[in-house]
């Protein structure tokens, strides 16, 4: 099943949510398990594995990181696969200086409004690397475009990193 | 998941955290990340002329199985030459720390970062 495909949406980044959304429910209340409740046992199962396929697709495709990362799946790039690591000195480096960034952070004068800004620095460095995968997947250069993806997985990390040092700072 | 003792050792008293000046030429850097997880580790070596590893010092934001591992590399590769240290190989260290097999590519997250230092020392030496 092609995740695109089956919310009759086009293969790009871009996606309405609203439009997903729509979809997503017409198509989780056609295949609801509850429908079957007369059905036989091979129906019954069917059903509840469309249901969770389409949950899967839905959920795949609401978030931009797994979207992107499903995108580049299709041509054949798995970007979570285990045993790879990437050696751009550049991109690293700055991976690193941020999380040490993240970890002073905690003891500065004023930790939110750090944390403000360390999200503004955040959110550019998404979209740098998202505008970046885009180009690569227009121009059908899915390697490249793969990559795109793979440093995002960091920054994303990152993000949810800061969010985790936010509650804990809440919680004071 | 259960940590070997080993493991909580290295990560609990890591060994040689902290950094060279990258600028110095007798010091090689690797830098290496792991995209599964969004890890990233860092590992310099302090290489004398005779191409003999001094000394060693790594920062790694990762798991403690990352951690061990790194701490436990700059341990092993002191005192080496270059040749030896580009032999170390992760099935070693993952034996050395007891790792369980989900937790192999920390290991390789160590092996690569050795062999990108030891990379970025022949760039150095070669200009
Ligand atoms: S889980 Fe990422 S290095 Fe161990």
């Amino acid at each position: 099943m092609r995740y695109f495909d089956l919310f009759d949406l086009p293969v790009q980044f871009d996606v309405d949510l609203l439009t997903l959304q729509d979809r997503f429910r017409s198509i989780q209340k056609q295949v609801h398990p509850d429908k079957f409740a007369n059905g036989s046992d091979q129906q019954k199962l069917l059903a509840v594995q469309q249901a969770s396929e389409v949950n899967d697709a839905y959920e795949t495709l609401k978030s931009p990181l797994n979207r992107a990362e499903y995108m580049v799946a299709e041509h054949g790039h798995d970007v979570k696969h285990e045993q790879e690591t990437i050696k751009d000195g550049a991109f690293l480096m700055q991976q690193m200086e941020l999380r040490e960034e993240l970890e002073d952070l905690e003891s500065s004068n004023d930790p939110e409004q750090a944390l403000d800004v360390f999200y503004s620095d955040i959110k550019k460095l998404i979209k740098l690397y998202t505008d970046e995968f885009n180009v690569n997947f227009d121009k059908q250069e899915y390697k490249l475009a793969a990559m795109s993806v793979k440093k995002l997985r960091f920054i994303y990390k990152l993000k949810s990193e800061a969010e985790a040092l936010e509650d804990k700072l809440l919680d004071y | 998941m259960a940590y070997s003792e080993k493991v909580i050792d290295h990560y609990e008293n890591p060994r040689n955290v902290g950094s060279f000046d990258k600028n110095d030429p007798s010091i090689a850097t690797g830098m290496v990340g792991a995209p599964a997880c969004g890890d990233v580790m860092k590992l310099q070596l302090k290489i004398d002329d005779k191409g003999i590893i001094s000394d060693a010092k790594f920062k790694t934001y990762g798991c403690g199985s990352a951690i061990a591992s790194s701490s436990l590399v700059t341990e092993w590769v002191k005192g080496k030459s270059i040749e030896e240290a580009q032999a170390l190989s992760n099935t070693e260290i993952a034996e050395e720390l007891a790792l369980p097999p989900v937790k192999i590519h920390c290991s390789i997250l160590a092996e690569d970062a050795i062999k990108a230092a030891i990379e970025d020392y022949k760039s150095k030496s070669s200009n």
